[in-house]
């Protein structure tokens, strides 16, 4: 009886942690280890990079393309304080798009969560066999390689020095001016939008922030906004930049008017680094969704830590229909391009007739 | 404020009692009009000992007193300038009004704005000037306050304004010049000195050329100024666009000594154009025909 009663209990307990096991995602684990697949190849490797690590995540690649591990890992987990540093891979899609009996390819969504949000990442990875093992070809990364030179930087420097008085009359400096240049109120199917472009029209810079009021009709405040971070907050003199300001749930028939503010500040400001947007063109991106891409280069001597795309488009009557944004997690390394891409909505694409770039960025204080 | 509301009812109170007694026995002697700051005396006709309160727009005083003899009130009881009242209770109480009237001016308050401004602007520059006295009361009677508006590289010039409830204010177009421009506020012994900028304003015939410079094209503003010849501030931003076979590019660039200079790499035929803010330059049509 005692002994039949041990037995059973250790059959439950087997029981029990295989159910636990499968719970856990065993099976899935066990899949993504193995490599006996393209798509499980893929599958593994993913799960590597999504567990940071890169010795296990590097041994799953093909290494006929020669890719050196350190290159390797500055792709994926990011260097110099960029925005992929900052980043971890929370989930993955894998869809087959070509398979043969020694290769395939595959195309991965990664969704990346990061410190400004959610990113999303599309490649397609090509996948070759060797013996039983699939191993995923990882294309050589094409990090710029700039001589060692020197670069004189002289760009102008803002500095805001003394103390403000309250005292009436006293000797002080005002705000700058700056001035909304356009706003248009757009309905999207799940909100409505505001969007247009605001200019710096003093001479000293200005750190600026856009609020928006969507009023009923009898003058009441149906919501209120700001723009968040799809504007860039720090406006030189005579900078113009898009701003786009979400109120998420409202409905156009709901709103009689809009009350819209800017707010700028009167901050310190450096006109470097100066950033070019080239190459810019609008196509379609491997999962058929209208893109506007292009390559940021840093023309300063400093490292750029994290750049932000904020693109304007217009309609044939020059008025702002639409504006897009996109952070780049790589760093910006001194004449280095580096390639950015913003969705465009399928309906502004068709309305779309001309568009503007400009980019926000973000560099660390150097030690 | 609660001083102000406490004051003014127990002002009322006495009011309404002093009106009661006062048919009885007007008996408070003390001057009608008071300058700020200036010493003066209270009687009280009779014998006999009470109690004086003396209720002004910023304080109050209580005081025993003894009657048919001269109560001195010292110049910084009286220093703010406004209604002051005096009310004295023995057996019955009686009021009497006294006005504090503001000193002569000693200082001024002066704001110009805005602390910069676009050259050539109609009324774009304004100032105001207030009068105060040495005990910070606004001083009411009209006087003259002179400006003297000094803009660099021009002659100095002068305004007078006569103070309406002592305010005087002017409005003025900013120069054509850019540079500093110094508004001093006078009135007799007192004056203020202000300073605010006039700078430059829009860009005015802006222009660009281009010249090959190996597998670029180097791009170079004229110097940059506004319509009266000002040039515009280093760090400025200037836009340039190129258009050609490898897509749309763009650089914002600031001033540095008057010019903004870019650098493109072309494919092609390109067309370029350059703009500062809402105003746009020259278009050069690059490699075409």
């Amino acid at each position: 009886m005692k002994r039949g009663l041990a037995v059973f209990v250790i059959l439950a307990t087997a029981v029990l942690l295989a159910a636990g096991w499968l719970h856990a995602g065993g099976l899935k684990i066990r899949a993504e280890r193995s490599g006996s697949t393209p798509e499980e190849a893929v599958r593994a490797l993913m799960a590597s990079i999504q567990a940071r690590d890169w010795d296990q995540a590097y041994s799953r690649l093909d290494h006929t393309s020669d890719v050196p591990k350190a290159d390797f890992v500055r792709e994926i987990a990011g260097s110099d304080g960029s925005l992929r540093t900052y980043s971890t891979l929370q989930s993955f899609d894998i869809w087959p798009v070509h398979a043969s009996a020694d290769q395939a390819v595959l195309r991965v969504r990664l969704n990346w969560s990061s410190a400004v949000g959610s990113l999303a990442e599309v490649r397609d990875l090509q996948v070759v066999r060797n013996g039983d093992v699939w191993n995923v070809v990882w294309p050589k990364p094409n990090f710029a390689k700039i001589p060692l030179h020197v670069l004189p930087v002289n760009y102008l420097r803002w500095d805001v020095v003394g103390r403000r008085s309250d005292e009436w009359g006293t000797a002080a400096v005002d705000s700058p001016r700056v001035r909304i240049l356009s706003m248009n109120a757009v309905e999207r199917p799940d909100r409505v939008v505001i969007v247009g472009e605001v200019e710096n029209e003093d001479t000293v810079p200005a750190y600026l922030n856009i609020t928006a009021a969507l009023l009923k009709p009898d003058g009441s405040v149906l919501a209120q906004q700001d723009s968040f971070d799809v504007i860039s907050h720090s406006l030189l003199p005579k900078q113009v930049s898009p701003y786009r300001i979400d109120f998420p749930s409202a409905r156009l028939s709901q709103v009689k008017s809009v009350r819209i503010d800017a707010h700028p500040l009167l901050v310190p400001a450096s006109a470097d680094p100066v950033i070019s947007v080239e190459n810019q063109s609008v196509s379609k991106d491997a999962l058929g969704r209208t893109i506007l891409k292009g390559a940021l280069v840093n023309q300063s001597g400093q490292i750029v830590n994290i750049a932000q795309v904020l693109a304007v488009f217009y309609d044939a009557g020059g008025k702002a229909i639409w504006v897009s944004d996109g952070y780049v997690d790589q760093a910006l390394y001194p004449q280095g391009p580096v390639p950015f891409a913003v969705d465009i909505p399928t309906d502004i694409a068709e309305r779309m007739h001309d568009y503007h770039v400009v980019v926000n960025h973000y560099t660390a204080p150097s030690a | 404020m609660l001083l102000r509301i406490l004051t003014s009812f127990c002002g009322l109170s006495f009011a309404l009692l002093g009106a009661h007694s006062a048919a009885q026995e007007p008996a408070i002697t003390a001057p009608k009009n008071v300058t700020a700051g200036t010493p003066f005396a209270i009687s009280v006709v009779g014998q006999g000992k009470g109690t004086l309160y003396l209720f002004g727009p910023t304080q109050a005083i209580k005081r025993e007193i003894e009657f048919g003899k001269d109560t001195p009130i010292a110049g910084s009881e009286a220093s703010s300038a406004g209604i002051y009242q005096i009310t004295v209770c023995a057996a019955d109480c009686v009021t009497k009004v006294v006005e504090v009237q503001p000193a002569a001016p000693a200082r001024l308050g002066f704001l110009l704005h805005p602390s910069r401004v676009p050259v050539s602007t109609p009324n774009a520059v304004n100032g105001t000037a207030i009068a105060f006295d040495q005990y910070n009361n606004i001083v009411i009677t009209p006087s003259e306050i002179t400006f003297r508006i000094a803009a660099s590289g021009e002659k100095i010039s002068e305004k007078t304004v006569r103070t309406v409830r002592g305010v005087a204010a002017f409005q003025m177009d900013s120069r054509p010049n850019q540079g500093t421009l110094e508004v001093t506020a006078s009135l007799a012994t007192a004056s203020e000195p202000r300073v605010i900028q006039q700078v430059a304003s829009e860009a005015c015939g802006l222009r660009m050329t281009a010249a090959p410079s190996g597998a670029t094209i180097t791009l170079q503003t004229d110097p940059i100024r506004d319509c009266k010849g000002n040039p515009l501030p280093d760090g400025t931003i200037v836009s340039f666009i190129k258009v050609d076979g490898a897509g749309k590019s763009t650089v914002d660039t600031p001033i540095k000594k008057d010019r903004a200079i870019a650098q493109f790499s072309v494919s092609g035929p390109a067309r370029i154009s350059v703009a500062c803010g809402v105003v746009l330059g020259n278009e050069i049509t690059w490699g075409g025909r």
